[in-house]
């Protein structure tokens, strides 16, 4: 029986409401007059406490409280790809039909249309048996994605009967049923999930498959596998969301989960305009037709930010669920964390660190274990995988406050973002120094097989050559460049070409935007054989001046714009021409 | 703002700080408008923060400084609190709380809207890419206004911020298509020069008549300072997207009002975030910054210009901090140039329009745009290291193209950036001026640009 109870207290998004013993924990429940979506997060004897996801202005104690019964779900189907919803799964677009440009309240829609037509081929007959999470059938649901109809994960399997034939259906339409113990049970193109429970699997595998993004920083020298977890923080200004759009757009996912949780409102708009005119580069098609947004901005209700992680995630696992590789950025935990602690400053809980509730990093913890590569329940055999990065925004770009310290704890790859080269407009801003990943040896093994076998090995010299570099600062901040030999000098050269050659990418840029992994080892060994180059040429009697003078130096700096990743003969050419040069220099030297 | 009708309820049962706790309240809702009036039947308002359990939390805007326990009645409007708004505010000056001030008559109204507004749709939103041409050519070339942009000046006490700010109120309005365009003038807690300052220059130069301004002076009560944005950025979003105005506010000093919030936090006991605040400063100033942008469909923009004063010059501050955070970038107006007498002392590489990139380019202001700003940056980054450098180890120990760098660096300061507060430069004039400091470099070390773009323009050996 649903709880029915009476308003008794409200401050900004936090409702006490009595009368509700019937209530269950994260249970949603209507509020007031004007039925405002809200979640119960305590229980007190028969009052509970309820954030409401809706602003809360107006709302007087004595208005009812009605409980719905169900926890807060999202409803899984076609339809969903291409959409941007709010933190409750609610289409932007349909609320802008019931409200215009602003956002009102109390209005409920539907997260898909529920009466289009999807068409739908079966993959079991009549008679089969499934079990829960197994596929019955696919609908082609965008240009990009075939979306598999799936027996829902509590479902308790049975034999298939009443299966409809290949054709048109809505969501509505029972595609077949199940019997099992004598019980019939109707399965539809979609179900209904609660946020807050991560999807069932049959078992874990290890992420050793890259994630490549297009980006060499990330990419080359701070990989993060399919299925891994990584955190982007960074002080405002340091291009956070540019680096995240850049992950969304380019990373060889077959969907993408973005989640504007707390962020500006043009970045969102800024997604929605932008992607349907970009390409997907492996298969030409827009890239919206892959992708979903989360958005619930700054200025939108504090509870509902706190939900959007949980429904991005959760329609991301849907995706895995399908066998697919999918990709959830959320731009920013921060915010995330942040209405976790208003919250739990109007529960008045007893706080923690910077007023964060202690349970923070239980939390984030909880979040970012719903990361992994897996084989999902179910036939067929099928492995897919969420990836999950979150930016983390600290205040002053103070890296030891809670939410970045407790988020190192569970994440493996961190891109510490830096206002310094920021300052510089090296972008992205990555600091070489001070990011990792836990995840480089493992996809090594794919660089070497599918791309070179000396791709560990160069790597690890155009990573030391920065490392140097880092060390002989200290010695030229003190005692000027001129104290240095050339053999080191050349090493602070050399890092200056793999910063503006390699490292600095421009996003803005049609070439340079994307970067295919052969050019990204190309570029890297080119730089790293012209360091060698150099060494060797110094010990034959050149000078750094007359390696400064090389012309090839200004062609190394610009391939990452001049050359197209369809071009790649004329690195091969740069290379060549490269050789040829300090031959020269190296040969006049000789002869003196 | 008076209100008819409503509840009235006269047991206090309690006053601290900003606050008045009303008992016995059974029907108040949460944000409602309330009419306090004191023993001398002086009226304030206030709004309700929290209510329950017979309750109300009443935040007085006017502050509390009179009231008594015995005699002071509160009374609940029965609604929010609301703007009056028509085409009619132009020209008018009013209170931190939207009342007239200026000695005419209320104006008006068209309709009444609530000050709170709602966050707009995302999906509704137009994604801002017109050029403002400010005339400035620091910002002009290098961090770029847009329409609907929210660019905050970040600043410390007694630089030229204002200059600045009212030096792009003038010159920004004037160029363009000819556009309807209004500005509006918010003062939250700012000393009355300053605000003074604000409406002669914009009688000067004749945009008075397309003004609108709220003055919350310093001698003003520090909790209206709350209200103060809201009703001004109510006005307009009414200008805009009613009447289709491209709408200018500048707002000073934001740090006053974090401040009220403070206040309001304390007096309440929440658990405070960093240095005070409470934790939803955040939450709170995207309530107001987020009101910027244009909409589909409609034809006028809201564009912010907030201005704050960093305390002690600190950028990691959280009030500075979290507004960066939100706006799309931020102007950063630094010491050490204001000390050397440059106006505007804009420091470069903290500065930043995020909406620069869809702004600029061929149609908007030049092709060359973008990579040539890129290598200034980069030059002037250059410039500042090799200074550093300099200061160590002394100009000899430099090399030759060091000694380059910090030429391009002085020419930067000199003829670039620096500008008179009534000079107003096209932006070709700008991006000549950046060319200029470009072809000082040697043409190998021009590694941001493409090579067609320094075959047009480059002007070096």
């Amino acid at each position: 029986m649903a709880a029915q109870g009476r308003i008794v207290w409200v401050s900004g998004p936090a409702v006490r409401a009595d009368g509700m013993s019937e209530a269950k924990m994260y249970e949603t429940v209507s509020v007031g007059n004007s039925k405002l979506i809200g979640e119960v997060i305590r229980l007190t004897g028969d009052v509970a406490f309820i954030q409401v996801y809706e602003s809360t202005s107006g709302l007087k104690p004595g208005e009812p409280v009605v409980g719905t019964g169900n926890p807060l779900s999202v409803l899984l189907g076609p339809g969903i790809i291409g959409q941007i919803y709010d933190g409750i799964q609610r289409p932007l677009k349909e609320l802008s039909k019931a409200s215009g440009s602003f956002i009102g309240r109390g209005i409920t829609t539907t997260p898909v249309d529920m009466t289009k037509k999807w068409h739908f081929v079966p993959t079991v007959s009549n008679g089969d048996e499934v079990s829960a999470g197994s596929i019955i059938g696919t609908v082609k649901e965008s240009e990009l994605i075939d979306h598999s109809i799936m027996i829902p994960p509590d479902h308790k399997g049975g034999k298939i009967s009443n299966l409809v034939a290949e054709g048109d259906y809505d969501l509505e339409t029972v595609m077949a049923t199940t019997e099992k113990d004598g019980q019939t049970i109707e399965l539809k193109m979609y179900h209904k999930w609660p946020v807050r429970k991560p999807r069932p699997i049959q078992k874990r595998h290890d992420p050793t498959i890259p994630l490549l993004t297009g980006q060499r920083v990330i990419d080359t020298f701070f990989p993060i596998a399919k299925g891994g977890t990584g955190s982007i923080p960074g002080a405002f200004g340091t291009g956070k969301t540019v680096t995240l759009h850049q992950i969304a757009k380019w990373a060889d996912s077959q969907v993408v989960v973005y989640i504007g949780c707390g962020e500006r409102g043009n970045e969102m708009t800024e997604v929605l305009v932008e992607f349907p005119h970009l390409k997907d580069p492996r298969s030409g098609k827009p890239l919206m037709d892959r992708t979903v947004l989360v958005a619930n901005t700054s200025n939108m209700p504090v509870a509902a930010r706190e939900a959007s992680i949980y429904t991005g995630v959760t329609i991301a696992e849907y995706y895995r669920d399908m066998g697919k590789d999918v990709v959830l950025v959320a731009d920013s935990t921060s915010r995330w964390a942040e209405s976790l602690r208003e919250m739990s400053g109007r529960l008045e809980e007893m706080p923690a660190e910077e007023g964060y509730p202690s349970y923070l990093a239980s939390r984030l913890a909880e979040f970012y274990e719903r990361a992994g590569r897996v084989q999902a329940l179910g036939s067929p055999d099928r492995n897919g995988s969420v990836t999950l990065i979150g930016a983390v925004s600290p205040s002053g770009g103070d890296f030891t406050e809670p939410v970045t310290t407790h988020t190192m704890r569970f994440i493996k790859t961190f891109w510490a973002l830096d206002a310094k080269l920021a300052y510089s407009r090296h972008y992205p801003s990555i600091n070489w120094m001070n990011s990792y990943s836990g995840y480089l040896a493992d996809v090594a093994k794919w660089w070497s097989k599918n791309i070179s076998e000396d791709w560990l090995d160069v790597r690890s010299q155009a990573y030391a050559i920065l490392q140097r570099e880092d060390t002989l600062k200290e010695i030229v901040r003190l005692l000027g460049p001129e104290a240095l030999p050339d053999e080191e000098k050349i090493i602070l050269e050399v890092a200056r070409m793999i910063k503006i050659g390699l490292l600095q990418q421009n996003s803005f840029d049609d070439v340079d935007t994307f970067c295919s992994p052969e050019k990204q080892f190309k570029l890297m060994k080119l730089l790293v054989d012209f360091y060698n180059k150099g060494q060797q040429a110094i010990k034959d009697g050149a000078s750094l001046a007359d390696i400064r003078a090389l012309p090839i130096i200004s062609l190394l700096l610009k391939a990452r714009m001049d050359v197209k990743d369809d071009e790649m003969s004329k690195l091969d050419k740069l290379d060549a021409d490269m050789q040829e040069q300090f031959k020269s220099i190296t040969g006049v030297k000789v002869t003196n | 703002m008076t209100a008819e009708g409503g509840v009235q309820y006269s047991k206090i049962a309690e006053i601290k700080g900003p606050l008045v706790v009303v008992d016995d309240v059974d029907s108040a809702a949460f944000d409602e408008l309330v009419e306090i009036e004191t023993n001398e039947g002086e009226r304030r308002l206030g709004k309700v923060l929290e209510v329950g359990n017979g309750k109300a939390v009443v935040q007085v805007f006017e502050g509390t400084s009179g009231l008594s326990i015995a005699g002071t009645n509160a009374k609940f409007v029965g609604k929010v609190m609301e703007m009056p708004v028509s085409k009619e505010v132009l020209g008018r000056v009013f209170d931190g709380l939207g009342r007239p001030k200026d000695g005419l008559p209320d104006p008006i109204a068209d309709k009444f809207v609530d000050i709170n507004g709602e966050p707009m749709n995302p999906e509704q939103r137009e994604y801002p890419k017109d050029f403002i041409q400010t005339g400035v050519s620091v910002i002009d070339g290098l961090m770029t206004l847009i329409r609907g942009q929210k660019l905050p000046i970040f600043s410390g006490s007694g630089m030229s911020h204002n200059l600045l700010a009212a030096q792009i109120a003038r010159q920004a309005s004037v160029v363009g298509k000819q556009d309807d365009f209004a500005v509006v003038f918010v003062a939250i807690g700012v000393q009355y020069s300053e605000a003074e300052y604000f409406r002669r220059s914009l009688e000067e130069s004749g945009a008075l008549k397309r003004s609108v301004l709220f003055l919350n002076t310093a001698d003003d009560p520090a909790i209206e300072r709350i209200i103060t944005p809201r009703v001004a950025l109510t006005v307009a979003e009414y200008l805009a997207f009613d009447l289709g105005m491209h709408v200018l506010v500048i707002m000073t000093d934001m740090t006053n009002y974090a401040e009220a919030l403070r206040e309001i936090s304390a007096a309440r006991e929440e658990v405070p975030g960093r240095k005070g605040y409470p934790g939803y400063l955040y939450t709170d100033l995207s309530t107001i910054y987020e009101r910027a942008g244009k909409l589909k469909g409609r034809k006028g923009s809201v564009t912010q210009i907030p201005i704050l004063s960093m305390p002690s010059d600190d950028i990691t501050h959280p009030i500075p901090d979290l507004t960066g955070y939100i706006t799309e970038g931020q102007i950063v107006v630094g010491r050490d140039l204001f000390r050397q007498g440059v106006y505007p002392p804009i420091n470069i590489l903290s500065s930043l329009s995020r909406l620069m990139k869809d702004g600029i380019g061929e149609g908007s202001t030049r092709a060359d745009h973008s990579e040539v700003s890129n290598q200034v940056y980069d030059a002037y980054s250059r410039a500042q290291e090799v200074r550093a450098l300099a200061g160590i180890v002394g100009k000899a120990g430099l090399t030759e193209i060091d000694l380059k760098y910090m030429e391009v660096g002085d020419i930067f300061e000199k003829e670039f950036l620096t500008q008179a507060t009534d000079e107003n430069r096209t932006i070709e004039e700008t991006l000549d001026l950046m060319w200029k400091i470009v072809s000082k470099l040697p043409k190998n070390e021009i590694t941001k640009i493409k090579d067609k773009y320094v075959d047009q323009y480059y002007k070096g050996e």
